[in-house]
Parts: structure tokens; C-alpha cells; sequence
């Protein structure tokens, strides 16, 4: 192993652990709130790659095809919470997460309905597949772009929940949020809001991740969407940094094992899994997170 | 009331006598069908419904019993020549036993997994088992396709003896249907219960919260991997992909509709949904409305299931029976 392969794979574990952040910042939005794990997040990322592939598809410039992209997911995102979960907010907790698999299962069915569940090939212009070489390091541009746009959102993230006054509403929702709604405060307002942050966030993700495996397909949601949960659960649930810093250990991790350990290959998607157990394990609220009952962002 | 329920017992045996003999092959594999996700479905109504956990593993523990049905049902003879792969392990070409014990196996590997899986599950409240075990799903199918020398791989195992008839399904249906009722009406059910309606209390009570929701969760595991085992018997064959979430999810929509806490329920709700794909089928398929084909539409059945699951809980949250026993209804009111 030299220095070169080496820092072959810090790079392509960056950029995946990027994406793994991206989804997994809208786990950790929703769960800090509600107190749900949002199933239908990993196929909102999948609603917002196909909005991506259509509108540039039909010959709109990429970076507008993106816009338009985080618009369809926050859409589908405001509208899940709306239909699926809004009127069942005082019911037990059973029946939230039944109704959001059942979002998940019928947005996966609809797309392959829809669209057929052969997987599409996702083009991107030249600018961001571009690859420069760098001391012999071959570095895609999108390597370069992903981990700095994650990082940028991580901020902007960061700055709208410390700073702002949606985000000390966001920040009290998920301590008490009948409390809230006496202080004034439009919860639903602020639990719609949280959903759009989340949603367009994935849809980013799911754009980043169609650019890097260069194909789409109705169920590209499920196995990211639960390794990005794992990230969220290893970060501390609750916390975006935490989220943030849970998709790098694990983007980095399913890299480092497979380059160093090729026998391991095949287990690739099952170690977000084996992360979340021994998590649970050891340290159920994750790295940055606080008492899972009462945690802040 | 016992006089009512030993009615219903040789009614059921009776049916299963009769549909066995005297209905066509096309009837009776329906009914095998539903036979087996009823006794799934049960299994799982125990963990989700009576005790309130909600996992979304059966698929990974069916894949479990069918495998190790499938392995020990298969003669070593037919086991070389099939894995093309790599060869089989010593251990899998010794396993041989005949269909009865084969089953039960099924189900004690199952619940020994299912043991591992809640000491990390279980120290955390409510929705990580749901995750955790809908990774776990992953897992074992991920394990199947990577193990060779104990599953042959993608290419799953083929030529599994038919053991499985009408019989075998039926009555392994009303047994488990009859001690799941024992279970909710012993002292344990009743913790289960208590365990859903509000863990402080239960724990307040005295009860071992941590022991009861291990002993449903495995208890649904065992009668899941025996599920399993009937299930690759009456197919002949299995891979990995059958064992995909849309199995869990179909059991989902089966107990949502019977009711979650209801084993009577889950029953009837075993013959709608199985009936009820089988009557869908039409939808996948190339329709004319009114001189206009639509083409095929694979899938399509799925996207009403998942609307009528959605449209279940906004709006009729008990389902058909409620937490209620068909035996209830019979009962005199307090």
C-alpha cells in the first residue's frame, strides 16, 4: 500500500461519507422533533434524483435541473408529513411508523410503475465529471465538490438552528412541542419547515450519489437511506454534527475495508448495520448525542 | 364458551381435511399459500401487535427456516451435483433429517437469533428495533449471497423435497393459531400487553420488561423460521431474492388489517390480502379500459397495498377486529 492508493481511498471515502451525511442530516432533523424515524426519507432522496434526471433529461441546464430537484423532494417531503403523519401526531407511535413505511413502499412502487425499475443512467456535464490528476492520485471533480458542498450546508445548517429564530422554534419543538404551541409558536409551520430543510438536503445527496454511480433506479433509496440512518444513530440521533460526523466514519470505513480487505467485498452494505448494533451496544446515544429522550441539535 | 371453541377447532381441522382431498390443485396451493403467511403473520402480530414491538425482520427469520429447512431436507447426493458455486461445507452435506424435526430446527435457529438480536435491540426504546431488524433483513440476504459453500449463493437451493401439503400447513396454522391465544390469556400476554400500553407502568408492576419483549420476540422468531421451513417445501425452491422487504410488508398489511393484538383477525386478514393478490393479479397485467391498453404494469398491486395501509392507519387504525378474538363476540358482556 503506498501513499498514492492511499490517499485514493481518504478521498472516495470522503466523498461517500459526504453523501451519507447529506441523508443523514434529515434522519436526525425529523427524529429530533417527532421522535420518528422517517422511513420515507431514503425515497425522497430517490424522488429528488429522478426529478434531477428528468429535468435535465428534457434539456433544462443542470444547475437549474438541481434546484428543481431539491423543490420536487421538499414537495414530496411537506406532503408526506402532511398525509401520513400530521393526522396521527397524538397516536401512538406504532401506527406513525407503519404509515411511513407504507409512504416509503408506495413512493418505490409508484417509480417503478411509473418509470420501470431498470436502472437509468444519470448524466452530468463535463464540469462536474471532469477528472484531474494530481501527483497520480485521479480525482473525479465531483470528489472535490461533494465533501465542500456537505460542508457549506453543514454550516448554513448550523447557523439556521443556532441563530435564527426558526431555528430556536425547531430547537424547543423537540423539547416540548405542546409547550411551544403555547407560547405562540406555529408548530406545524415549523414541523412542515423541518421536513423541507431535510428533504432538499437528501435530494442533494441523492443528486450527488446518482453523479457518482452514474444510475438511478426506483429502490436506489432503501440501502442508502439505512446506512445513512446508521450514520445518524452513530453520530448521536439528534444532533447534525453528529450526523455529519457519522457519514464520514461510515463512508470512510466501507472504503478503508474494502480497499485494505477485498474478501470483504460482498459484506460492503452490511456494515452500517454492524456499526448500529455495536452502538446500540456501547453507547446508545452516539457520539455527539445527549440523552436519547431529551436531545438537542 | 369452551363448547364454542372446540366447535371452531374440528371445524377447521374438518375444512383442511376436506379442502385437501377434494378441491382442485389451483385451490389448494391458494390455500397452502395463506396457511403459511397465516402462520407467519400470527407469529408477528405477537411481537408488533400484542407486545407492541415493532420490527420489521420476518423476512430475514423466514429466510433463515427456509434455508435450514431446505438443507436438511436435501439428500448430500443432490447437494453436490447442485452447488455449482463452490463446494458444500461438511456440515451442511451431514445435515439430513426428515421433514418434522427439520421444521422445528428452522425455528431454534431462528430464536436463538432472534435472542442475539434483542440484547443490542432492547436496551433502547421502540423505534431502533424497527430498524435495526429491517437491517437485519438486509443482513441475512446480504450473508446468503455471499456464503456458498452453505447457501450456494444467488443461484439458491433447488429440488427441495415437497413435504409440505395442506395437512402439514393447515394444522401447524391451528396450532400456532391455539398457542398464540395461550400466550395472550397466560400471565405472559398479559405482560406483553402491559408492556405496549405504557412501559413505566409495566415496570412499575414488577415486570421484567426486558425478558418479556425477548421471549415474544422470539417466540414469533421460532414459528416464523418454521413458517420458513413449510414455505420452501411447498416452493421446491429458494433464493435470496425471495426474501425481500415486500414479504415483511405483506405480513404488515395483513396484521394492520386484522387488527394488531388480534390472532382472529390476522386469520381473516391472511385470507384477504393472499386472496386478495391473487384477485389483484389482473392489475399487473395488460388491461383494456374501454379500448385503451394500458400495458403491463409490474407492481402496480403494490402501490394500492401500500395506499390501502396508508388509508388503514389515517383511518381505521383498529382494523377489522380491533385487539378483539372472534371467540369475544360470543361473550357475554360485562
Amino acid at each position: 500500500m503506498d501513499i498514492t492508493t492511499f490517499m485514493q481511498q481518504m478521498i472516495n471515502g470522503i466523498s461517500l461519507g459526504s453523501m451519507y451525511a447529506l441523508i443523514a442530516i434529515g434522519y436526525t432533523l425529523v427524529y429530533g422533533v417527532l421522535r420518528l424515524i422517517n422511513f420515507a426519507h431514503g425515497d425522497i432522496m430517490m424522488v429528488g434524483a429522478f426529478a434531477a434526471y428528468f429535468a435535465h433529461a428534457s434539456g433544462i441546464p443542470f444547475g437549474l435541473a438541481v434546484i428543481l430537484a431539491i423543490i420536487a423532494a421538499m414537495v414530496t417531503g411537506i406532503l408526506t408529513d402532511k398525509i401520513a403523519y400530521k393526522p396521527l401526531r397524538n397516536a401512538p407511535k406504532i401506527s406513525l411508523l407503519i404509515t411511513a413505511i407504507g409512504i416509503s413502499f408506495f413512493l418505490e412502487n409508484l417509480f417503478n410503475v411509473l418509470f420501470g425499475g431498470v436502472p437509468k443512467a444519470f448524466s452530468a456535464p463535463n464540469y462536474l465529471t471532469k477528472i484531474i490528476h494530481f501527483h497520480g492520485i485521479v480525482i473525479p471533480m465531483t470528489v472535490i465538490i461533494i465533501p465542500v458542498v456537505t460542508l457549506i450546508l453543514l454550516f448554513i445548517m448550523l447557523w439556521i438552528l443556532n441563530k435564527t429564530k426558526y431555528g430556536m422554534a425547531i430547537r424547543s419543538l423537540a423539547f416540548d412541542i405542546p409547550t411551544v404551541k403555547l407560547m405562540g409558536i406555529n408548530a406545524d409551520f415549523i414541523i412542515m419547515l423541518v421536513f423541507a430543510m431535510g428533504s432538499g438536503l437528501a435530494a442533494i445527496g441523492g443528486i450527488f450519489y446518482a453523479i457518482s454511480y452514474p444510475s438511478i433506479d426506483p429502490l436506489m433509496g432503501v440501502i442508502v437511506g439505512l446506512k445513512a440512518f446508521a450514520a445518524a444513530v452513530l453520530g448521536g440521533i439528534g444532533s447534525v454534527t453528529g450526523a455529519v460526523l457519522g457519514g464520514f466514519i461510515l463512508g470512510f470505513t466501507e472504503i478503508v475495508v474494502v480497499a485494505f480487505m477485498p474478501e470483504l467485498g460482498g459484506y460492503k452494505d452490511a456494515f452500517a448495520f454492524v456499526f448500529l448494533i455495536l452502538v446500540l451496544l456501547f453507547k446508545p446515544t452516539g457520539i455527539m448525542g445527549q440523552d436519547l429522550e431529551r436531545s438537542r441539535f | 364458551m369452551k363448547a364454542i371453541k372446540i366447535a371452531f377447532l374440528v371445524v377447521a381441522v374438518v375444512f383442511v381435511w376436506f379442502a385437501q382431498n377434494h378441491f382442485d390443485p389451483y385451490a389448494v396451493s391458494i390455500l397452502n399459500n395463506i396457511a403459511i403467511f397465516a402462520i407467519l403473520a400470527l407469529s408477528y402480530n405477537l411481537i408488533n401487535g400484542v407486545a407492541g414491538q415493532f420490527s420489521l425482520e420476518p423476512n430475514g427469520f423466514v429466510a433463515i427456516g427456509a434455508y435450514v429447512t431446505a438443507l436438511f431436507l436435501i439428500p448430500a447426493a443432490t447437494k453436490i451435483d447442485m452447488f455449482a458455486l463452490d463446494a458444500p461445507s461438511a456440515g451442511v452435506l451431514a445435515m439430513h433429517t426428515s421433514f418434522l424435526p427439520a421444521l422445528i430446527m428452522s425455528g431454534v435457529v431462528a430464536s436463538i437469533l432472534a435472542f442475539i438480536l434483542s440484547i443490542p435491540v432492547f436496551r433502547v426504546r421502540g423505534d431502533y428495533l424497527a430498524i435495526v431488524t429491517l437491517g437485519f433483513g438486509f443482513i441475512i440476504r446480504i450473508f446468503a449471497m455471499n456464503q456458498p459453500t452453505y447457501t450456494n449463493g444467488a443461484l439458491g437451493l433447488n429440488d427441495i423435497p415437497e413435504k409440505a401439503n395442506l395437512y402439514w400447513t393447515g394444522f401447524i396454522t391451528i396450532v400456532t393459531f391455539v398457542i398464540m391465544l395461550n400466550i395472550i390469556y397466560s400471565k405472559y400476554g398479559r405482560a406483553m400487553k402491559a408492556v405496549r400500553d405504557d412501559e413505566d407502568a409495566a415496570i412499575a408492576m414488577g415486570i421484567n420488561t426486558f425478558w418479556i419483549k425477548t421471549y415474544a420476540f422470539m417466540t414469533s422468531a421460532f414459528f416464523e423460521g418454521v413458517g420458513g421451513g413449510l414455505m420452501a417445501s411447498m416452493l421446491t425452491t429458494i433464493a435470496p431474492d425471495q426474501f425481500t422487504f415486500l414479504l415483511t410488508f405483506q405480513l404488515l398489511i395483513i396484521i394492520v388489517l386484522g387488527g394488531l393484538g388480534s390472532m382472529s383477525g390476522t386469520i381473516l386478514g391472511a385470507v384477504l390480502v393472499m386472496g386478495g393478490t391473487e384477485w389483484l393479479r389482473f392489475l399487473d397485467q395488460n388491461m383494456d379500459i374501454f379500448g385503451y391498453n394500458t400495458g403491463a404494469h409490474p407492481g402496480l398491486r403494490m402501490v394500492v397495498f401500500s395506499i390501502l395501509l396508508i388509508v388503514l392507519m389515517l383511518f381505521a387504525r383498529r382494523g377489522l377486529f380491533g385487539n378483539k378474538e372472534l371467540v369475544d363476540v360470543f361473550r357475554r358482556s360485562k
